[in-house]
């Protein structure tokens, strides 16, 4: 059997709100499948599966307050028996212990022994209603769970609605955010380096990539500077990591955390996957899906628990330059700011280019000076060659 | 400028693409004259998707370098006339 538990969803994330299940008990789920929808201080995020299987039990119903790493259901994995018994309700990690990671497992201790007395009819209501029927008295023969007990607790149950939890969620949100930046610059030494980056380049070849493509395959000049700092990051590898007990853990994947406004105030800075790895034309498309579902608030765990960097980019707002905070337990931030046109010397000769401001926000205790420089020197060399991105 | 059926038509169909990417905006308040970008927080994704929904509404081409006169109501429009002309 696998734990399927709450996971960590950004820094400082204490617990979440069950919204609902997206599966019901019996129901078979695959890893990278969406099983529940959480939500957190900064948006509703669609929690996916890390295992394969079938879902045997639901712990925990639309509404409750879920700590990090508490048991939320039990899969059992491919090739396994369903067994008996089955932990029956959710099981909180100690309360002296750390959040758990997504990869960490917390171990189900069964309150009841036993199989849970309910019928197929009432078990399938209870799932549609989100009703825990482990929580219920049943009213049936020996105490078995009926339609009726379904109903009854249907009625009792506060309804839960999307409205009511995401109120407050710009208030929850700027908290959220506060203690993560009061952490980072309580916890992490920042050094900061600037750059200046000749952008002609990049945008003659952007703008003749763009005449040659459809109004839908077009790209922005946001996801050249998205692959430019993904592929700088090989040759500097150590900003690509996250701070865990004291040290540095380099990242095998470049899980690009990417800077998104949300319409009705806040920030948001999910994960494009692999963005080393992708066309332009495949970051595009995941560019655009991600600020489409974080702004429609169905961004998935991964994508907010695996950003391994951050690349946040003000140009649009007018701003010249980024000084950032690094979002732990990052070790690195990337800015950009305004494509600016300015006087520039080539072969001799001052000449006015569009140049951008880089800047990088680094940890300390991970990279110095020197490392953080020759990574902006390569992002530099990248985008004088935007045809190799 | 005369405000002929097709032209409202237009208008309508125009404000509601602009609405399904700014939702909470108050488009009944939109001045024809200044950009969208400024009344609106659009930012660059959200004009690409804006320019996309034209397209595939109208059924027309935009061409990158035409992107500036699609910034306004009055100028989309006047863009979406000549289009369909």
């Amino acid at each position: 059997m696998a734990n399927f538990v709450m996971p960590t969803l950004g820094a400082d994330m204490i617990e979440g709100t069950l919204v609902q299940w997206k599966k019901r008990e019996g129901d078979p789920v695959a890893k990278g499948e969406i099983i529940a929808e959480v939500d957190t201080e900064k948006a509703a995020i669609d929690v996916e599966s890390h295992n394969t299987g079938i879902i045997e039990r639901l712990l925990t119903k639309p509404g409750d307050k879920v700590p990090v790493g508490t048991v939320m259901a039990v899969i059992r994995e491919d090739g396994q028996p369903a067994t008996a018994p089955a932990p029956v309700q959710a099981v909180a990690p100690p309360a002296a212990a750390a959040p758990a990671s997504r990869a960490e497992i917390v171990p189900a201790a069964p309150s009841q022994v036993g199989r849970l007395r309910i019928s197929p009819a009432a078990k399938k209501l209870a799932a549609e209603r989100g009703i825990d029927p482990a929580r219920l008295q049943g009213t049936g023969p020996d105490g078995a769970i009926t339609l009726d007990d379904i109903e009854r607790a249907t009625a009792v149950t506060p309804e839960v609605t999307k409205p009511a939890i995401v109120a407050d969620r710009q208030a929850r949100m700027r908290q959220t955010i506060a203690a993560a930046m009061a952490r980072s610059k309580r916890e992490i030494p920042h050094y900061y380096l600037s750059t200046t980056i000749d952008m002609g380049r990049t945008v003659t070849w952007l703008k003749e990539a763009n005449e040659t493509r459809p109004v839908t395959e077009r790209l922005l000049y946001g996801v050249l500077l998205i692959k430019a700092v993904a592929l700088a990051l090989r040759r500097v590898p150590e900003l690509n990591a996250l701070w865990k007990e004291g040290a540095a853990v380099r990242s095998e994947g470049i899980h690009i955390g990417t800077a998104i406004s949300l319409r009705q105030g806040g920030l948001v800075a999910p994960a494009l996957h692999n963005a080393d790895r992708l066309s332009l034309s495949d970051l595009m498309k995941n560019f655009q899906d991600l600020v489409k579902r974080a702004r429609a608030g169905s961004l998935r765990s991964s994508e907010m628990s695996d950003p391994t960097i951050t690349v946040t980019s003000l140009g649009e707002q007018g701003v010249e330059t980024v000084f950032g905070v690094i979002y732990p337990p990052q070790v690195a931030l990337v800015g950009f700011g305004k494509l600016l046109e300015r006087p520039w010397v080539m072969n001799g000769q001052v000449v006015p280019r569009p140049v951008i401001m880089a800047s990088l926000s680094a940890d300390h205790r991970v990279s110095d000076g020197h490392r953080g420089g020759i990574f902006l020197a390569e992002i530099d060399r990248l985008l004088q060659e935007p045809h190799t991105l | 400028m005369s405000s002929t059926p097709p032209r409202n038509e237009m208008r309508s169909l125009v404000l509601r693409l602009l609405g399904e990417i700014a939702p909470e905006a108050d488009l009944t308040s939109l001045q024809p004259d200044i950009s969208f970008r400024d009344q609106l927080d659009l930012d660059s994704m959200d004009f690409l998707n804006f320019v996309v929904a034209l397209h595939k509404e109208f059924q027309i081409e935009i061409p990158e370098a035409d992107y500036p006169k699609y910034m306004t109501l009055n100028g989309c429009l006047a863009q979406l006339a000549g289009a369909r002309s």
